[in-house]
């Protein structure tokens, strides 16, 4: 199924914003409150997340720009990418590893700005070489 | 206690990261020597043209995939020497491994011989395609 491909990229700010604050302050509870919408994201579509939501009713009835659809999956599987680095930064926090933790939480930030800032999906970059490396 | 260096060096590297890769979409990337395999017409699914082959490895679900299709199908219907192939890269994987594809959409610009000159990743403009072909006699 298509999605209108402005969603993801404004999704993707917000996600920079929470991260950001994640990274700056080593909250749990922020990011714990990022990895449930990677999960959601990821598990029943980038389309359902509060983020998504908040552009179907807020943002996107003001853009003048022209939708253009995109097929749901790439978000789809840069949301479960999103969500492995949401989980190993919880790990870390539960662990005591500061250092897993601003790790983990670095790349999800570097992956959403990308996104945000520049249309970099680095869930397409990697799925070619994932399918390479998991088939025979 | 708050520390601000590790999302500064986030942003600046990511910054730095993301104007490389916005640059270097479409660039066609010459190889130092053309000493690749020679593809045949049945690897790639058409007859190579007199002068050029453009290639193009997509992902089925790809968006920036269907706008180079659009566009390199479009500007060979000009060029009379040159043929278009166009290759979905899942179900082709012994090429993908062989060619060393990365990610989609990658252009390989063949040779008379099949052989490759050069490639580009990411959707290119046409300008850059037509700089990619002048290379190739």
């Amino acid at each position: 199924m298509t999605i209108d491909a402005r969603g993801p990229r404004f999704s993707a700010t917000l996600t920079v914003i929470v991260l950001a604050i994640a990274l700056v302050t080593s909250s749990v509870w922020v990011i714990a409150f990022q990895a449930l919408v990677f999960a959601i994201g990821a598990l029943r579509g980038p389309q359902f997340t509060p983020y998504a939501f908040i552009f179907k009713k807020v943002v996107k009835p003001r853009l003048k720009s022209t939708p253009t659809t995109e097929d749901v999956r790439p978000p789809q599987f840069a949301q479960a990418v999103g969500l492995v680095f949401a989980l190993t930064a919880l790990i870390g926090s539960a662990t005591g590893s500061g250092v897993l933790f601003t790790v983990a939480v670095s790349f999800a930030l570097a992956a959403a700005f990308l996104n945000s800032a520049f249309n970099y999906c680095l869930g397409c970059q990697m799925y070619l070489l994932l399918v390479r490396a998991t088939t025979k | 206690m708050n520390s601000f260096i590790p999302l500064f060096i986030v942003l600046i590297a990511a910054t730095a990261f993301g104007l490389w890769f916005t640059r270097t979409r479409g660039e066609f990337r010459r190889k130092k020597t053309v000493n690749g395999p020679k593809l045949s017409p049945a690897a790639i699914g058409t007859e190579l043209g007199s002068r050029a082959t453009m290639v193009q490895f997509s992902s089925a679900f790809c968006t920036p995939c269907r706008a180079t299709k659009a566009i390199l199908e479009d500007m060979v219907k000009t060029l009379p020497d040159v043929r278009y192939s166009h290759i979905d890269a899942e179900s082709h994987l012994e090429l993908v491994r062989q060619l060393n594809i990365l990610s989609t959409p990658t252009t390989l610009f063949l040779n008379r011989d099949g052989v490759e000159v050069g490639r580009a990743m990411g959707t290119p403009k046409r300008s850059q395609v037509t700089h990619a072909l002048s290379a190739i006699h």
